[in-house]
């Protein structure tokens, strides 16, 4: 269905790294991120491991040198800085010399606020500012104020496979001619909200988790944001630029079983997968490497493995989850992976799936748990979340 | 750029709105600050047992979807594209509440399950065992526009039928914050209508509009949906620019609207965003308004193409909507403009079918 959507900057913050080289450098030494939380007074604290960034938000604001009167939440602050290296890295001065737009993701949006100044916003008149910083949409918004960006902003949230989505509208907008350039993405911070909400659900993991081991233990959650730039052919030709790799196939589809579990046999997840192999004009043996949604939920791994089963068969490429990592960044999640994936295909490296031991039987897949050098030339990276949404990238050197 | 027929719509809000037959003519000025929906027979579309355990936003959404499949006579739409600016509001007040009031403890799953942004959009396909391709746009006011503008494309890709909607419902925490810094209305009751009330904030409501377009016109098709575009951010001298160029796009100029649709909401601070426009650009053409049986929620501008729909397929403007005495002929083109609070500005384009 013809070629893909250019992919000519990235920019990352995670609990590996405050840049795309750091996150790389961790990813190839194997060094997690995944410690005791500290940013957050939680009465979960000695039960649970996170992959926090360890800088404080006023630090954050430091480095973006805003005024000490800002109203940024956590996740407005880690959304720029990533942002912000993405434009640079493509080299982006004049954000308007295109039709250029931004598409953000996130879950939690300004909860952080929220749930701090929850009872204070009503007594203290300097806390009201945090107000309009709840909405999801307003770290897109700020951040597309701070970049410039006037025309076409907007927001996704599809639990864990937001940012696959706004990858994909970006992606979709560009072939579509709706726009020039993009900057999409996607950014979470850690909060009581969803340390809470996934202890409910008891699938936060007391210690390191471990994808796709047949003893997995549950997820560690983790905070990052993570942007793209794409561009379109005539953007690139015209500008002779540099490209990182393309966004060569995208899916979206619905797994229409339960509003948090997903379905035994992974139908939402297969049909995600073959779609995007369709739209990418490849077939499932063509992938080189599968950068997983792996998040070590016992419902997860086994759903997930199942429909990599039911889509690759007896030919599986590589596969590897790189959570243990980074933690489960929720929103973010697919827009950290992106870039994992563009790093494996820029250096031809497979990076591994920490803390494997034993495979779940049923499936009987075998991540990789060293770092491999291996020619690639497709990789696919799943993302799925709550409500059913099963979201499939694939990203291609050419 | 093809053609997308709008089949079938829905309206859920504060008015009694289920009816598209009725339009608007039972329609009752707001006058209060904050005002809660008219709830729409839930049991004619909801098993009984789930009408007790969906949010108020799941149950809108899943009227209003229902209501609007039919009138297609859509079984199973091709894409359910969901704008909600701020998602399951309650169930994420009433989880947050209770982690703060508890300090952490004695949580149970059912509100966090329920409060994620995706909830409503996850649970019409789930009743419609839909496994479509499915997104939920969150971005303020702009979150429906986003979801036609994605609907188009979709078409434009070879889907046949999107069903394509809005949904926020009020919160009672977030209300009271927001009246803390003025976006809603400080006078419990309006003594004077909308427009002339010339005080701060809007009047805050909830509601849930979906549409089902359709690559093919049916026999009750209401509108054909043009274009939309998006600005996040505009002064007011370039919006009546802006608009001007969004017509040219569409090889249309101002001459050729019949009518335009105008997201007033009779705040003072920002309804000169629409009155710079209404002297100038649009002085020689028929307005409308709708946010005074509406009243404001992020998802709003469904709302306002629900009346373009209704007003395209009756080929009258009803008095209680008008804004000015110019007189409309037959109404051929539409043009929507909202924005909130000087943010999120957006432009659609409706056509008659």
């Amino acid at each position: 269905m013809g070629k893909g959507v250019a992919i000519t900057g990235m920019g990352i913050i995670s609990s590996i790294g405050n840049t795309v080289e750091e996150n790389f450098q961790s990813l190839r030494q194997k060094t997690p991120g995944i410690s005791k939380i500290e940013g957050i007074s939680t009465i979960h604290k000695d039960h649970i491991k996170v992959g926090e960034i360890k800088i404080s938000n006023e630090n954050l604001s430091d480095l973006l040198n805003l005024p000490s009167s800002n109203n940024y939440s956590r996740t407005a602050l880690l959304a720029e800085v990533a942002a912000k290296e993405a434009l640079k890295n493509a080299g982006i001065t004049n954000v308007n010399s295109y039709k250029t737009g931004l598409i953000s993701a996130t879950s939690v949006g300004g909860m952080d606020l929220t749930e701090k100044f929850f009872y204070s916003q009503f007594e203290e008149e300097e806390n009201r500012k945090y107000i309009e910083s709840h909405s999801a949409g307003d770290s897109s918004t700020k951040i597309a104020n701070s970049l410039g960006i006037t025309g076409f902003v907007s927001t996704i949230s599809t639990a864990c496979s937001s940012a696959a989505n706004s990858i994909m509208l970006g992606a979709r907008m560009i072939k579509a001619g709706k726009l020039d350039r993009v900057i999409v993405g996607g950014a979470d911070c850690l909060s009581k909200f969803t340390i809470n909400g996934f202890k409910t659900l008891m699938i936060l993991s007391e210690t390191n988790c471990k994808p796709f081991d047949a003893n997995r233990t549950g997820l560690n959650l983790g905070e990052a944001a993570a942007f793209l730039v794409l561009e379109s052919d005539a953007c690139v030709k015209a500008d002779n630029k540099n490209v990182l790799g393309y966004v060569s196939g995208y899916a979206n589809a619905n797994d229409a079983f339960h509003q948090t579990a997903s379905s035994v046999d992974g139908e939402g997840a297969t049909l995600a997968m073959k779609k995007a192999l369709k739209v990418a004009g490849l077939s499932s043996v063509d992938i080189d490497y599968i950068n997983a949604h792996g998040t070590a939920t016992e419902n997860n791994d086994a759903s997930e493995s199942a429909a990599i089963r039911r889509v690759f068969g007896d030919h599986l490429p590589k596969v590897s989850s790189t959570k243990a990592y980074t933690g489960h960044t929720l929103a973010a999640a697919a827009a950290i992976e992106a870039v994992y994936s563009i790093l494996a295909l820029q250096n031809n490296l497979i990076f591994p799936n920490l803390n494997f031991e034993t495979p779940i039987k049923e499936t009987n897949i075998i991540p990789e748990t060293d770092l491999l050098q291996k020619d690639l030339q497709h990789v696919l990276s799943n993302s799925f979340g709550f409500g059913g949404n099963c979201s499939t990238l694939i990203f291609s050197k050419e | 750029m093809g053609n997308y027929y709008i089949n079938g719509i829905s309206c859920i809000s504060a008015q009694e709105s289920s009816d598209n037959e009725l339009g608007l003519q039972n329609f009752v000025a707001l006058t209060e600050n904050v005002v809660p929906l008219q709830k729409p027979d839930y049991k004619k579309y909801i098993k009984p047992t789930m009408i007790r355990r969906m949010s108020v936003g799941v149950k809108m959404g899943v009227v209003a979807s229902s209501i609007a499949l039919q009138e297609a006579n859509v079984e199973m739409p091709e894409a359910i594209i969901t704008g909600s600016g701020m998602g399951c509001l309650r169930d994420s007040e009433k989880f947050l509440k209770n982690i703060i009031d508890n300090e952490e403890q004695f949580l149970t799953p059912t509100a966090f399950i329920q409060s994620t942004h995706n909830t409503v959009g996850a649970q019409i396909a789930l009743g419609l065992g839909c496994k479509a391709y499915n997104v939920t746009y969150v971005h303020d006011a702009t979150s429906f526009e986003t979801s036609l503008l994605d609907a188009m494309m979709m078409f434009e890709e070879g889907e046949q039928n999107v069903l394509v909607g809005g949904v926020d419902e009020i919160g009672p925490y977030t209300t009271d914050l927001h009246k803390l810094v003025g976006h809603v209305k400080e006078e419990e009751t309006l003594k004077n209508s909308l427009l002339k009330s010339k005080t701060k904030g809007a009047i805050y409501s909830e509601g849930s509009q979906f549409f089902v377009l359709g690559d093919k016109k049916k026999d009750n098709c209401y509108a054909q949906l043009k274009d939309v575009v998006i600005y996040n951010k505009l002064e007011q001298n370039e919006v009546a620019q802006k608009l001007e160029v969004f017509l040219k796009d569409n090889n249309l100029t101002i001459s050729d609207i019949d009518v335009v649709v105008l997201g007033l909401n009779g705040d003072v601070d920002y309804d000169s965003y629409y009155t710079t426009l209404q002297n100038t650009l649009l002085a020689n053409t028929t307005q409308v308004y709708y946010k005074h049986f509406s009243g404001e929620y992020n998802t709003a501008s469904a709302f306002g193409m629900w009346t373009a729909c209704t007003l395209i397929k009756s080929q009258k403007v009803p008095k209680n909507i008008q804004l000015n005495e110019i007189e409309s002929g037959s109404i051929k083109n539409v043009v929507l403009y909202n924005q909130y609070r000087g943010e999120n500005h957006s432009f659609v384009l409706l056509k008659s079918c």
